[in-house]
């Protein structure tokens, strides 16, 4: 990065420097609405399709996990918006301090979505050879992490969706490429988001962000929210399918 | 030279972007848009030879109907190489990455595009997307078709499909990249004076095409990505084995690639249009109707892609929607050439390669749109989607329109882009060669599609056999007229006679500069105050109502 | 924009996510999905409009957004336009969907 607020060459002033970089980064996001768009379809279709797998598939989520993980992703979005403030009234320990704390709630996140995966891959829950929807069911011992009732209230919603689709766990398979493909790709797009974040971190620290020239706070923010916006949206089509019982 | 074109040099400028800095480093670590653009132009000429290998393998195997040359697997491999060689590394970054790159900040009056870094970034990660695709061509290549449909691509085939895969995925970022730079750079970095509407054409035409860039690569990435880790994790969309639809991937696939063909033929007109008003030395008749066609064909061109599927199973009501809008898509460029030959009507014609090359794209541009027209409508689709009919159309298109357009554009700006001129009648020859071996290629397979030969097989009918030998003659003599230009183009570069700051004349921007441009484009940021084409008021140029109406010698060369 | 305005968005957003689970809780048929959606539909905008500044952003920055909602649905909608219209040999409409019988709870 260049020193604090110097004009890159192509450009004029810095009025027109930021005006660039922002307009650069929304389109940028325009790129990522239709990506995502992408895996947004194939999720629509096949849940419409196969309605029974994607409700079988979607109660086995923990809704203690994805909720706390929606909580978490927001209040960091929170901070974000702060450290962005920060920059622009001049408080430079602020920046610092919020860009922190985005960071290490961005941690807590990655924390629980590494429990709910490896939860997954211990049930069989991961589409291929070994994938089997009703694994903890029938080999409870398998599963030592899900309580007794638990098994009973899941064992009675596969029962259910199995009377509806003789053909379950082919089609829940269905279901978790959907979850293995969006949360994967978000949390990749976390992952560059926290990398952005160490990046601004070691900028504010060395002081360089000032009300003059504080854009890649700016940006940076505009793509962590972005990220938030689609877990806004991951979290009620994954974990909230069919839960009234 | 004639006293109206300007004074010409004799001896190229002292200081230009070619010898501000030398070694290797300083090309593969600049940031002048210029220099990428000729980074660009050698790596897609690269991917040219190689889609062109593959399509000489084609040809010469079709030359007897029962397939002498290739095993039906091989046939296969040539056709999905050539398609992926062609469409994504050679054809999508064409122009917008050699031409557009080099001119749009010269054309707007800037000193680079907005994002100097993230242009080399998006070379680079072409190289290593085409990297990745070499490296699947020579671990025994792809035989899917480029169209990767599945459950062919993602289960049974036995070829290298994922590295494929990966590499076209990591070479649509490069794409959007380009767009995205573009798009900012129209926006934010105009010299003063230089409205909207004082843009040349050939801008606006790169702004709608990097809309298309913008909201149509995302969706390719992201089917390739499911597809890639169908193929090598087992998720399961597109597989009907697990319940997965293979439509969906057919939707999802061609709702980037057929904006994508927009992708390809948006630069093309853009060039088109700055070639027509120039050798025709009068405005450009409608500007705004053509600037507007731009942006009409980027955003209607999203709303047809299903026109590809019009016989998989889908609904009809459905296809006869799409049906419908793709006869609408049309009309956007329907009002472009009649634009242009409103311009010709009146003008001062004259036949310089660039506008040989023009001519040769409102012919052939014509045949190719036409005939899409019997492809969008339902029911002649049913007898020849699939067929030949299909192949001649869009290379009636894609060579006959879009390379045209690429080989005019390079004509015309070789000279500012490397201060040399390039041998007039050699490359007149040449022109022609091409338009005769282009059309000797490809007017057979309407013919042979009509009649009804399939596509995409290694074996044919033998009565199809006198077609198939003309069309493979007819290739052999476009491959002439595609190596002339690249020898004589890498010699004038070197060898060629000194051109001048504007040896035509044109009236853009960047030909106020020197030829070749210095680094930074613009000694002084130009301030715009004439409105574009105007070969009539132009007397910083030399282009006043009475230069014009003298007769007018050949300008530029001797 | 404030720091107060800012608390107020987060305080909202985290009332509205308690909101969309406890409306998952109920059961509304085949509403479930349209008001998951709404809801978050409601988030996302706040987030837009305020973290993201958009509210007080230049008109283009708006266009950019619309343009990108507005694709965004192009595709989805076209897409799904062509499975919802289909009717296949027995007259049955939107055949795919019968793949697979319905929840009881779905049918209420």
């Amino acid at each position: 990065m260049h020193r604090t607020g110097e004009l890159y060459g192509q450009f004029k002033t810095l009025e027109q420097q930021k005006e660039t970089a922002t307009l650069g980064m929304w389109i940028f996001l325009v790129t990522e609405v239709m990506f995502f768009g992408g895996i947004m379809l194939a999720y629509a279709l096949n849940r419409h399709v196969y309605y029974p797998a994607f409700a079988a598939g979607s109660n086995t989520l923990s809704l203690k996990l994805g909720g706390f993980n929606t909580v978490v992703l927001l209040a960091s979005s929170f901070t974000m918006a702060m450290a962005v403030w920060s920059s622009q009234v001049g408080k430079k320990t602020l920046i610092s301090i919020f860009l922190l704390l985005t960071i290490s709630l961005g941690f807590v996140f990655f924390g629980v979505k590494y429990v709910e995966y490896s939860q997954k891959f211990h049930h069989h829950l991961v589409p291929g050879k070994k994938f089997d929807i009703f694994y903890c069911v029938n080999n409870p011992a398998g599963c030592p992490d899900v309580d007794a009732d638990e098994l009973m209230e899941e064992s009675k919603l596969l029962d259910e969706a199995k009377a509806a689709d003789p053909d379950l766990n082919s089609h829940a398979q269905l279901y978790y490429s959907a979850y293995f493909g969006m949360t994967g790709l978000h949390a990749l797009h976390m992952v560059i988001g926290a990398g952005l974040l160490f990046w601004l971190l070691k900028g504010s620290l060395a002081g360089k962000f000032t009300p003059q020239w504080n854009t890649p706070v700016d940006i940076v923010g505009l793509y962590w929210h972005f990220v938030d916006i689609v877990w806004i949206y991951l979290f009620p089509l994954l974990y909230l399918i069919d839960r009234h019982k | 030279m004639s006293a109206i074109a300007a004074t010409p040099a004799k001896t190229l400028p002292e200081h230009h972007y070619l010898n501000a800095t030398y070694g290797i480093r300083s090309w593969l670590l600049t940031v002048d848009h210029k220099r990428i653009a000729l980074l660009y132009l050698v790596s897609v000429t690269f991917f040219f030879f190689i889609g062109g290998f593959f399509a000489m393998m084609i040809r010469l195997h079709l030359l007897t109907p029962s397939g002498y040359l290739l095993s039906a697997d091989t046939y296969n491999r040539m056709f999905t190489m050539h398609g992926v060689a062609m469409i994504f590394f050679f054809l999508i970054p064409s122009i917008p990455a050699v031409l557009g790159n080099f001119f749009i900040p010269l054309m707007i009056g800037a000193k680079d595009l907005a994002f100097p870094k993230i242009n080399l970034l998006s070379w680079y990660i072409y190289v290593v997307g085409g990297a990745f695709t070499l490296y699947s061509m020579v671990s025994g290549g792809l035989d899917t078709g480029w169209t990767f449909y599945t459950p062919l691509s993602t289960v049974y085939s036995n070829s290298a499909v994922a590295p494929a895969v990966v590499g076209i995925f990591i070479t649509g970022f490069s794409s959007i990249l380009t767009g995205l730079n573009f798009l900012v750079t129209i926006h934010t970095m105009r010299a003063p004076g230089m409205t909207w509407f004082r843009l040349p054409m050939f801008v606006w035409a790169h702004y709608a095409t990097s809309i298309v860039m913008i909201l149509g690569t995302p969706v390719i990435a992201i089917t390739l990505a499911l597809a890639g880790m169908e193929r090598l994790f087992g998720l399961g969309f597109f597989n009907p084995a697990m319940g997965g639809d293979p439509i969906l991937f057919q939707h999802l696939f061609w709702f980037y690639s057929h904006p994508a063909v927009y992708i390809m033929i948006l630069p093309a007109m853009g060039v088109i249009s700055e070639l027509i008003p120039t050798f025709a030395r009068k405005q450009l008749f409608g500007y705004h109707f053509v600037a507007a066609a731009s942006l009409a064909i980027a955003v209607i061109g999203f709303l047809v892609w299903t026109h590809h599927m019009f016989l998989t199973g889908q609904s009809t009501y459905a296809a006869l929607a799409f049906s419908f809008l793709t006869f609408l898509v049309a009309i956007p460029s329907a009002v472009k050439v009649f634009n242009w030959t409103a311009t010709l009507y009146g003008g001062s014609i004259s036949f310089d390669t660039p506008m040989l090359y023009a001519f040769g794209f409102l012919g052939l541009f014509l045949i190719g749109g036409l005939t899409g027209l019997f492809l969008g409508c339902l029911g002649t689709d049913i007898h020849i989607h699939d067929t030949y009919f299909v192949v001649a159309h869009f290379h009636y298109i894609m060579v006959g329109g879009a390379i045209m357009g690429y080989l005019g554009g390079l004509h015309f700006w070789w000279p500012k882009m490397t201060g040399r001129m390039y041998p007039e009648w050699l490359a007149r020859i040449a022109a022609l060669i091409l338009f005769v071996g282009f059309n000797l290629t490809f007017f057979p397979q309407f013919l042979l599609g009509y009649l009804g030969m399939p596509r995409r097989y290694h074996v044919y009918p033998p009565e199809f056999q006198v077609y198939n030998v003309m069309s493979t003659a007819g290739a052999s003599i476009l491959a002439i007229g595609y190596l002339m230009p690249m020898i004589y183009l890498t010699w004038a570069a070197f060898f060629g006679k000194v051109a001048g700051d504007n040896p035509w004349p044109a009236t853009g921007l960047e030909w106020k500069t020197q030829s070749p441009p210095l680094t930074e484009n613009f000694e002084v940021t130009p301030v715009v105050t004439w409105e574009p084409y105007d070969f009539h008021n132009r007397p910083d140029l030399g282009l006043d109502a009475v230069a014009v109406n003298e007769v007018l010698p050949a300008h530029g060369h001797d | 924009m404030q720091p107060t305005t800012y608390l107020v968005i987060i305080l909202t957003l985290l009332f509205l996510t308690g909101t969309t689970v406890w409306a998952a809780f109920v059961n509304l048929g085949r509403f479930n999905i349209v008001v998951a959606l709404a809801i978050a539909t409601l988030k996302a905008t706040l987030v837009v409009l305020f973290f993201m500044h958009a509210k007080y952003s230049p008109k283009r920055t708006k266009l950019i957004i619309l343009a990108g909602i507005f694709w965004l649905a192009l595709l989805l909608g076209m897409t799904l336009s062509d499975y919802i219209t289909r009717v296949d040999y027995r007259g049955v409409r939107f055949p795919i969907s019968q793949v697979t019988q319905q929840l009881p709870a779905q049918r209420g």
